[in-house]
């Protein structure tokens, strides 16, 4: 039985809890004192989050979670994005819970409980490609000594432990001979520090000097890296796509309400019709990429082996949509939309960190081309 | 009462012998060519016997309209049993026993609007393939703004004098009765005096000339009223007008959306058409090799093919909300969207074809013609630019200038 991609009754009530919960604890207001403040997210809310059940959306209940599932933790996601609330959901409570799936159930609990923070230490460069992995994992008997620099680490600041992808074998570029690791984030020898990006998150840089690690700390099979990271990528690609696609929703709120409110020339400026029709356009975009998103959930759920394509047309769809979104949006405020002082800007941070995280367009629609023959 | 099983299993089974029985395999056979579609008609040419055989067999059960009543000619299924049906038929590979715009606009109209001695008089003809019927709402003078048609129906007593012209009438040189849109109060505000009647193509007056595209042929016509005498109600008391008298405008909205959904429904990737059910990819597969190593064709082709993925998501999404409770005037964006992307998709598909593509009847068939076809896609049943008109000021509630 192939669900259908209307939001179940179940669905709806999981959306209006996370919307009422989020306006009330983290709206956009919340996220600009953050950002004053130099805070790249609120470990308050975090907690919460966690009592909420939010982190064990993934997670089997022996291990504390619900198990709800790829499309409740997009719904989470998306809810989230238009209000920016800014936390370790997607690395820790989306991507490490799918990866370690199969783990201790100690391991899993740290994660439903909230006391563990992941993040998913994968690229080395400045595009999204895991195959490229060069940091090395020396193997010396039973153990490994990993060595060299991981970039773009998305709340690697935070982070208590990290999944760091390493080349136990092979030559950068080739699928195998890759190794994922799950170590603590204090662990001697790891070096993380802060960068500064536009979208004000938290996002690291991890160097690695001889890190030991042993053949406790391997996810899945040694060499066989890909294979127990990539389910845990197409998790996070799908949950990101639908923070995306919340993130446009609040723009297009903005933008809508800002086009009924503002006058011009004596006239409401959304009464006329070059800015309809953007606004219109705009609209038709978010749907078809609501569509994409809805649907990258259900074959997670019901089909995970198989969901590269879903997925990947999600995220690029996600991605050009989110881009149109703040575009559109700073345009149609004019001024206003440039200023610090407005939210506008906030969103169209966010809307390019996310583009670039986990695979940019390029890169998403490249997979769908592979998977569709040409 | 349905004489199908309401048991969707049991119903399963039943619909599929029918059509294992019904259908003669001769039409299982055929290739689904837009040649070979049955539009039924006093003057419809069957493509075989075969063709006459199943619209037949499959309207003694009411299969040609699964979801009209059954007193109306229909089967009187339900959603589940109606998508049931469709599945054993593709399964079977029987074609669509008949389609017409009396199938896809009067029906609905009338079951929406009419009366039940119209419905009686005027459906089950519809579903047997008797009668044939074509759509007349534009004119030379009301594209865009349909509500200012200026074909006038003058009140005789107990008669109508119509005269004016209707353009971009489909097939209305093969059909029998003409759905129009007449003014019949030319005082009112141009949308309250337009009324909705149903006209005989044989009345004295009507006229037809074919228009010929940028495509070539085509299905469309103009149609002329010159004196055409319309009598108020048929032999049995019938009104000629559905609806009320100068409240045609609310009947052919309610059309109009149903129109939308359904050319909006070409996006999903063009079933019929050169690419004849094959992916993109596959047809690739038949091109030049080299074809995909230029970047930018490669980009826009990869674009193409995520965004028909994702619009046959939409249209699937939309489908089960339609269901569940509407999606009112949301439909307008499935129609912006899905003919803006066919045409893209044919702008693509002739570049990746390159000079094979520019030939009338090359390799490639009718890919040119279908190219310029889709052209009208955004035009047809409202333009690109009153679906965002309707979008900005019925879903987005943007104020009015």
């Amino acid at each position: 039985m192939v669900a259908s991609l209307v939001p179940t009754e179940d669905e709806v009530m999981l959306r209006d809890a996370a919307r009422g919960f989020l306006q009330e604890s983290s709206p956009v207001t919340a996220f600009r004192a953050n950002r004053d403040a130099g805070r790249t997210y609120d470990p308050g809310l975090w907690k919460e989050m966690a009592q909420m059940g939010w982190t064990g959306v993934l997670l089997p209940e022996d291990a504390g979670g619900s198990e709800m599932g790829h499309r409740a933790a997009g719904i989470l996601s998306e809810e989230m994005g238009e209000v920016l609330a800014a936390s370790p959901f997607i690395s820790t409570a989306v991507m490490a819970a799918t990866a370690l799936k199969g783990a201790a159930n100690d391991r899993l609990a740290g994660i439903a409980s909230g006391d563990a923070i992941y993040a998913l230490a994968v690229d080395e460069g400045p595009k999204h490609a895991p195959l490229r992995t060069d940091l090395k994992a020396e193997k010396s008997g039973n153990a490994f000594k990993l060595s060299g620099r991981k970039v773009f680490v998305a709340d690697g600041g935070a982070a208590t432990r990290v999944l760091v992808l390493a080349r136990t074998g092979g030559t950068a570029g080739e699928a195998d001979g890759l190794t994922l690791f799950d170590i603590d984030a204090a662990r001697a020898g790891l070096t993380r520090t802060a960068k500064r990006t536009v979208d004000e998150r938290d996002h690291a840089q991890l160097d690695f000097d001889n890190v030991d690690a042993t053949g406790d700390d391997v996810v899945g099979e040694v060499d066989g890296g890909m294979a127990a990271i990539a389910t845990a990528l197409n998790a996070g690609q799908a949950a990101l796509s639908a923070e995306l696609l919340g993130v446009s929703a609040g723009a297009f709120g903005m933008t809508t309400g800002y086009l009924k409110e503002r006058k011009q020339f004596g006239r409401t400026i959304g009464s006329f019709q070059a800015l309809q029709h953007r606004a219109a356009h705009l609209f038709a975009e978010i749907e078809i990429t609501a569509s994409a998103i809805a649907n990258a959930g259900r074959v997670m759920d019901e089909d995970p082996d198989n969901a590269e394509i879903a997925v990947s047309i999600a995220k690029a769809r996600a991605t050009q949509t989110a881009k149109l979104a703040v575009s559109e949006g700073v345009q149609m405020h004019g001024g206003i939309g440039m200023t610090d002082e407005f939210d506008m800007g906030f969103f169209m941070k966010r809307a390019r960190v996310g583009a670039e995280w986990l695979g940019d367009y390029g890169y998403h629609a490249a997979r769908v081309a592979k998977a569709r023959g040409f | 009462m349905s004489s199908f099983s309401d048991d969707l299993d049991q119903f399963r089974s039943e619909v599929a012998a029918f059509i294992a029985e019904k259908c003669p395999q001769k039409l299982k056979d055929m290739p689904a060519d837009q040649r070979t579609v049955c539009w039924g008609g006093k003057r419809f040419n069957f493509t075989c016997d075969e063709q006459r055989i199943w619209m037949e067999n499959a309207a003694s059960v009411g299969l040609t309209a699964p979801r009209w009543p059954v007193e109306y000619g229909g089967a009187g299924l339900n959603r589940g049993q109606e998508k049931i049906f469709r599945e054993e038929m593709a399964k079977a590979k029987a074609p669509s026993p008949l389609e017409s715009f009396g199938l896809w606009m009067l029906g609905p109209a009338l079951l929406a609007f009419g009366t039940h001695e119209q419905k009686l008089k005027y459906l089950p003809d519809i579903t047997n393939g008797r009668i044939r019927w074509c759509q007349g709402y534009s004119e030379p003078g009301a594209g865009s703004d349909l509500a200012s048609v200026q074909t006038r129906a003058e009140d005789k007593g107990d008669h109508w004098v119509v005269n004016g012209s209707k353009i971009w009438t489909s097939y209305a040189n093969h059909a029998d009765w003409i759905f129009a849109l007449v003014r019949t109060d030319k005082d009112a505000p141009k949308h309250k005096g337009i009324s909705f009647m149903l006209i005989d193509m044989e009345a004295d007056g009507v006229s037809t000339k074919p228009i010929k595209l940028i495509s070539g042929a085509s299905p469309f016509c103009e149609t002329f009223f010159d004196d055409v005498t319309v009598p108020k109600s048929d032999e049995a008391g019938n009104s000629r007008i559905v609806g009320e008298l100068n409240r045609g405008w609310d009947v052919a909205k309610h059309l109009l959306t149903h129109e939308r959904e359904m050319i909006g429904g070409g996006g999903s990737g063009a079933a019929s058409g050169v690419l004849g059910g094959r992916s993109l990819g596959a047809f690739i597969d038949t091109l030049d090799e080299h074809i995909m190593d230029d970047p930018v064709i490669r980009a826009e082709t990869m674009e193409l093919e995520i965004d028909t993925l994702a619009m046959g998501m939409t249209l699937e999404r939309y489908k089960d909300m339609a269901k569940q409770g509407g999606v009112g005037h949301a439909s307008a964006m499935l129609k912006y969207s899905g003919t803006e992307l066919n045409k893209r998709r044919y702008e693509i598909l002739m570049s990746i074809t390159g000079s094979e593509g520019v030939e009338w009847a090359g390799d490639h068939g009718t890919l040119a013609p279908e190219w310029l076809r889709t052209k009208a896609n955004s035009i047809e049943g409202g333009t690109s630019e009153v679906m965002l008109d309707i979008l900005s000021k019925r879903v987005l509630e943007l104020p009015s200038s």
